[in-house]
């Protein structure tokens, strides 16, 4: 018995894989259904269906670029501190000093790169009519897919504390002052008053609860940084995990009738 | 004049590599048209000799004269664009040319897909078009821009966006022919079941391997950009929003932060949304396809690529100071003034074509009083708006979109028609602005209402 044999034949290995190595067809289809992280696919598929020329891969693109920046990001949490004092030390030290710090950049640059592939994405779904029935509920899952994925990216552009940072994210935030009714400088927005004293002010309309203060400042650092790190990340993954099951449930990747 | 020698040394390092790139891209096309045989257009006689002329001693000398430019480029002469086509690029280049422009040449694209799309002509376009950014990148005002870090991405995107639309018609072209001859679509020859494991989770591993190795040979090449610390008292000018808001900052010059800002992205996203429920054409689901779809595709189109990526590529390259318009060759002089005189709808009205002043409630009058001095002054425009989205739905439903009608009904017709005149009326309110300086329809500053 070779070694390699022996360890697939130890009772720890059996444990974790339920399942001989896939190398005949019936244990092709077995790894498929036994596998946590394989049980997301089917286990056959159309040819058409994982033609690269066809599906473009950008879905699948679009996923390895959330988990990079997962990993990236954790690794970045373990160094960064948002505070005034400390936010724009650390980025410069993730630059110039610290071990690794090219995490910074695999972060950035990926999160760009899945803002284009999520588009790319959507693109290929369009141009092949794959958001027509019986998947139409998952084209808006993924609408707000997009949606999560700029929002990701506009908490995560404010965090370096640099002059690109606060302006641009000033820029943005900018635009809630002119929610309609809601925003201290939208339209409606004197509607809201109790005898003539107005109710939605600089401290209390749209634009405050985005950043958390009449102007960009530690609390919105505080703000984007809960945002960026937990609460938009956690609705990603409840979608995703929707978005995915639904690929399987609304018959598996589109394809001619 | 010639760029100064300085930057060309600056980047003749990256051009040179540039160059190599190009050139082995072409080589490796032709390895791979030989590779499937290639086809004779005609053949030279150099003697006794006889020379077939193909496509793969095209690429071949293509890749070649790149061979050549990369050594140049490498001891600081490269290939440049002459002083006066980039002053005449400058000077022709604004928003009306690029949005107008932009729209012809997708238009042109749109009626001659069958032309441009073959594999030849496509890539010709392509190597055109590297090499016109090759050529461009010894310009230092060019490269300032594009080679910003956080512009790179921009510039990725618009390659792959060109790459992606041309293999989309491509396949749709062959798909449209098929359908003209009764074939089904090409998707569906291929109906043979095979196993996820191996032939998906293996080719989903080679694409995780290479994405891997391309993104850490991106962060090693480029760092992420880190400017000064923050400072609340020095305003960058321009201050630019993140680049994939840019093209909601561009409309910033045509409506108020309320439509531009709020309202317009909220529509975006709905419409986005609505689009399952609106297109009731079952025809050309997972197959790509053009004719069987022409409606749904063109207003995708539209609104992605001319109002989503052209006004980004307008609001990240070519908007500079006091988010004045320069052109791809021009210095971002922050000094540039432009004059600009826009006016409202409602001074055109009472002013220009009534000889009167404005309508103003007397000083001392009630808020309500005021409301209605302010609804009469404004009247023109609160009924020209109106007619837009109220009346123009049901003329639509009754003239061209009558099939539509009848076959949406009335909820999904009206989402449509609205979410239609909703888009439709930003190229209005372009067209309004470049032609009359009209600045707005109506003009409330009164409530912060101005559209």
């Amino acid at each position: 018995m070779s070694l390699g044999e022996a360890i697939r034949n130890s009772q720890l290995w059996k444990s974790v894989f339920r399942h001989p190595m896939p190398l005949d067809r019936r244990n092709r289809i077995v790894v498929m259904l036994t596998n946590f992280f394989l049980h997301l696919h089917p286990v056959s598929i159309k040819k058409q269906g994982i033609a690269l020329s066809y599906t473009w891969c950008m879905g699948g693109v679009t996923f390895f670029l959330f988990l990079v920046e997962t990993v990236t990001g954790v690794l970045l949490m373990f160094y960064y501190r948002p505070t005034l004092e400390w936010a724009y030390n650390d980025i410069l030290s993730l630059r110039d000093v610290t071990s690794l710090g090219i995490m910074r950049e695999l972060h950035r640059w990926g999160a760009h790169a899945m803002v284009i592939t999520t588009w790319l994405h959507m693109y290929r779904v369009f141009l092949t009519g794959s958001y027509k029935p019986p998947r139409e509920f998952n084209w808006v899952v993924g609408v707000l897919l997009l949606l999560l994925t700029l929002l990701l990216s506009f908490t995560g552009y404010l965090l370096p504390w640099d002059q690109l940072a606060i302006w641009a994210i000033t820029v943005g935030s900018n635009m809630a002052r002119a929610t309609p009714i809601l925003g201290s400088e939208g339209p409606g927005a004197k509607l809201l008053n109790i005898d003539g004293i107005s109710m939605i002010t600089n401290a209390s309309d749209a634009r405050f609860v985005t950043i958390g203060a009449r102007f960009v400042g530690e609390d919105t650092l505080n703000r984007f940084y809960v945002l960026h790190c937990i609460a938009i990340p956690l609705a990603v993954a409840l979608l995703l995990a929707i978005h995915f099951w639904r690929v399987r449930k609304d018959g598996g990747i589109s394809g001619p009738l | 004049m010639h760029s100064a020698p300085d930057f060309l040394s600056h980047v003749a390092t990256p051009l040179g590599f540039y160059y190599m790139i190009l050139c082995v891209l072409n080589w490796v096309a032709a390895l791979v048209m030989w590779r499937h045989g290639p086809k004779t257009y005609t053949t030279l006689k150099l003697g006794p000799a006889t020379i077939p002329v193909t496509n793969v001693i095209v690429w071949l000398l293509v890749g070649a004269a790149f061979f050549v430019c990369a050594p140049l480029a490498m001891i600081g002469l490269p290939p440049e664009l002459p002083s006066e086509v980039k002053q005449i690029v400058n000077e022709l280049s604004g928003p009306v040319t690029l949005t107008l422009g932009s729209l012809a040449l997708f238009t042109i694209l749109f009626v001659f897909r069958r032309a441009w799309t073959a594999p030849p002509v496509a890539w010709t376009i392509l190597n055109l078009a590297l090499l016109a950014m090759g050529m461009s990148m010894t310009d230092p005002n060019f490269t300032a821009i594009v080679a910003k870090p956080d512009n790179v991405p921009i510039v990725g995107l618009v390659f792959l966006l060109g790459f992606f639309t041309w293999l989309a018609t491509y396949k749709a072209v062959l798909n449209d022919d098929r359908a003209a001859q009764g074939l089904p679509p090409l998707e569906k020859e291929d109906n043979e079941k095979v196993l996820v494991w191996p032939d998906l989770v293996y080719t989903e591993l080679i694409c995780m391997v290479a994405l891997t190795a391309f993104l850490l040979l991106w962060a090693i090449a480029l760092q992420a950009p880190l400017e000064e610390p923050s400072s609340r008292v020095k305003t960058p000018n321009p201050s630019k929003a993140p680049w994939y808001f840019l093209g909601l900052q561009e409309m910033l010059v045509y409506y108020d932060p309320w439509m531009a800002g709020v309202v317009l992205p909220s529509v975006v996203l709905l419409g986005l949304m609505a689009i399952p429920y609106l297109d009731f054409n079952r025809k050309g689901s997972g197959y790509y396809t053009i004719s069987e779809r022409k409606f749904a595709y063109l207003v995708f189109q539209f609104g992605f690529l001319e109002l989503w990526v052209i006004l980004i590529i307008l609001g990240t390259f070519l908007r500079g100071p006091n988010w004045n318009f320069f052109g791809p060759f021009e210095t971002w002089d922050a000094h540039k003034v432009l004059a600009q005189n826009n006016v409202d709808l409602s001074q055109f009205f009472w002013i220009k074509w009534l000889n009167q002043s404005m309508p103003k409630a007397p000083t001392g009058s009630g808020a309500g009083t005021e409301l209605l001095y302010i609804l009469w002054r404004e009247m023109p425009g609160i009924l020209l708006v109106f007619a837009y989205f109220v009346l123009l739905p049901p003329i639509m439903a009754a003239t061209i979109f009558r099939k539509f009608f009848v076959k949406m009904g009335f909820i999904r017709f009206m989402l449509m028609s609205n979410l239609l005149l909703m888009m439709g009326s930003l190229p209005l309110k372009m067209v309004a602005r470049w032609s009359v300086n009209l600045k707005y329809f109506i003009s409330i500053p009164e409530y912060f209402l101005n559209f």
